[in-house]
């Protein structure tokens, strides 16, 4: 069902470069690699460790419909002005493109919660990244099954 | 349902149900489709600061109390607040439209206003101004039971209706029935068959990730079953809408629903 | 038409109230994965950035990538601190920009 749909490395070439905005680390098969979400996460973490907890994700484990799943993320953490969560990021590992969003908070929130609905183009994992005031990277990833995919359909 | 898969479980529903006429679902078993969503999908209909429908209603809130044609007369200007004057509308069609001896929908309906009461351009079936106009209509019935549809005039349409509904269509050679009344609540390729009632439309739909008619997702079912689908506005579409309706009698309306 | 925007947030709260805010804007985030019947790329469209600032001090960011679901909703949390006015901005592919305000009364 997805072979039909898998365009040419030519074909994507030619689609990120008619993309505004779009960072390419390196160039990628569309179909994104559990490799191309390492090397986004690195990107926006670089070379510090990512340290698992602190982050829940709160995601249904099944999906009928890629389109719109429901996310939700919060991290522990006082939210004072001297230990606070600085942003949470989050990734997939076989979208098309591995980035699904990056927020950024500041002791005002109150609380390092956000939700949001994002597509899954495939069963998959999901992770979620919080970067904290103290410099310190957090990891959680949570697993989700989809019926029905989402990104890659025809018209 | 797409793919090999689905084609697999279609073609073995074909073989193993027999050709019996299917029984229509008992009164006390019918429920909504919301039932058969996910907690997930449930709580994005509930709210309505969640419920991607509601940009549309607001539009339609907009385009109720816009000027139009060549009269600069606004749906306000005639019939007021909507929440009074549109309460029940969309409950109780399609109706039968006595100047063209047919039934129409509700779509259909606020074409011949715009056409006939504010000298306007009709509105295009599915355009995102007739989605968001219906939308805002519909809302103002929700929570309110479809109607009985036993108005006499609708009775011939009705049965046609009922046939389009039961008889075998495409090449995939199934009814509406097959699934719908015979085997709703049992998955069909990971999805739950629902009973397909059509009191939330028009709806927001996470597979079309926009809001869409009734008569869009009729069209859908039947080039799903690779049958020719009927054009927008033909009686067919209607008659099975007024079906659809007459099936659900008595169903809290809900649009703007949200389904997967 | 300019997009159709909604936010919920309370009217009113207590100084030091931890408040929810929820955001919804009308855009259907083109992927720029997609093909039309004869095989073209769709190109992408979606809304990239959202910024929420309270009495013009910025509370909230957010970057979005063509993987947020058609009508993008968030909502998030902050610090009932004065009244005043909450502003939404969205900007994004092609131009998009959208805005939104609401009052808030703090006691």
């Amino acid at each position: 069902m997805l072979d039909c749909e898998q365009p040419t490395r030519r074909k994507f070439l030619a689609a990120a470069a008619g993309a505004t905005a779009l960072t390419l680390v390196r160039v990628e098969p569309v179909r994104a690699t559990p490799a191309s979400m390492k090397a986004a996460i690195r990107t926006v973490v670089g070379e510090a460790p990512l340290k698992p907890g602190k982050v829940k994700i709160d995601v249904p484990p099944l999906v009928e419909n890629g389109n719109a799943v429901a996310l939700a993320i919060e991290v522990d953490s006082p939210m004072t002005p001297t230990n606070y969560v600085k942003a949470i990021h989050v990734f997939t590992e076989l979208n098309p493109q591995p980035n699904v969003i990056s927020v950024r908070f500041g002791p005002r929130a109150g609380r390092a919660r956000f939700t949001t609905r994002f597509r899954l183009a495939d069963t998959q994992t999901v992770v979620a990244i919080a970067e904290l005031s103290d410099g310190t990277f957090w990891q959680a990833s949570a697993d989700v099954v989809v019926t029905l995919q989402a990104c890659l359909e025809t018209l | 349902m797409n793919g090999p898969a689905g084609h697999i479980v279609v073609v073995t529903l074909l073989l193993c149900t027999p050709p019996a006429v299917a029984a229509d679902i008992p009164l006390d078993q019918r429920r909504s489709s919301y039932a058969d969503m996910t907690p997930e999908n449930k709580a994005m209909q509930d709210e309505d600061s969640s419920n991607p429908g509601m940009l549309a209603v607001l539009d339609g809130g907009a385009l109720w109390n816009a000027k139009a044609g060549a009269l600069g007369k606004s749906c306000a200007d005639c019939h007021g607040d909507a929440a009074e004057s549109m309460k029940g509308v969309a409950a109780r069609f399609p109706a039968f439209n006595q100047s063209g001896g047919r039934p129409i929908d509700l779509e259909q309906r606020i074409n011949l206003s715009r056409t006939q009461d504010q000298k306007a351009q009709p509105l295009a079936f599915e355009s995102k101004e007739m989605l968001a106009l219906s939308a805002y209509v519909a809302m103002q019935s929700r929570g309110e039971p479809i109607a009985q549809f036993d108005d006499p005039r609708l009775k011939p349409f009705l049965d046609q209706g009922r046939g389009l509904f039961n008889e075998r269509q495409g090449q995939i050679n199934l009814s509406c029935a097959q699934c719908h009344d015979d085997n709703w609540g049992k998955h069909l390729a990971g999805n739950v068959v629902p009973q397909g009632h059509p009191n939330g439309y028009p709806i927001y739909r996470l597979e079309w990730q926009s809001l869409g008619s009734l008569q869009r997702r009729l069209r859908n079912c039947m080039i799903g079953m690779r049958a020719e689908p009927y054009p927008y506005g033909a009686l067919e579409n209607v008659e099975m809408e007024l079906f659809l309706m007459w099936r659900a009698r008595g169903i809290k309306m809900e649009t703007p629903g949200v389904r997967p | 038409m300019a997009a159709r925007t909604l936010v919920n947030l309370p009217k009113t709260a207590k100084r030091g109230q931890v408040i929810e805010i929820k955001t919804l804007v009308s855009h259907m985030m083109e992927t720029g994965f997609r093909h039309d019947n004869v095989g073209a790329v769709i190109p992408r469209d979606i809304v990239t950035d959202f910024v929420c600032t309270y009495n013009d001090a910025e509370i909230f960011r957010a970057t979005l990538y063509p993987a947020i679901a058609a009508n993008p909703f968030i909502t998030f949390h902050t610090v009932a601190t004065e009244s005043g006015t909450i502003t939404f901005k969205w900007t994004g592919d092609n131009g998009f920009d959208a805005e939104a305000s609401a009052h808030i009364a703090v006691e």
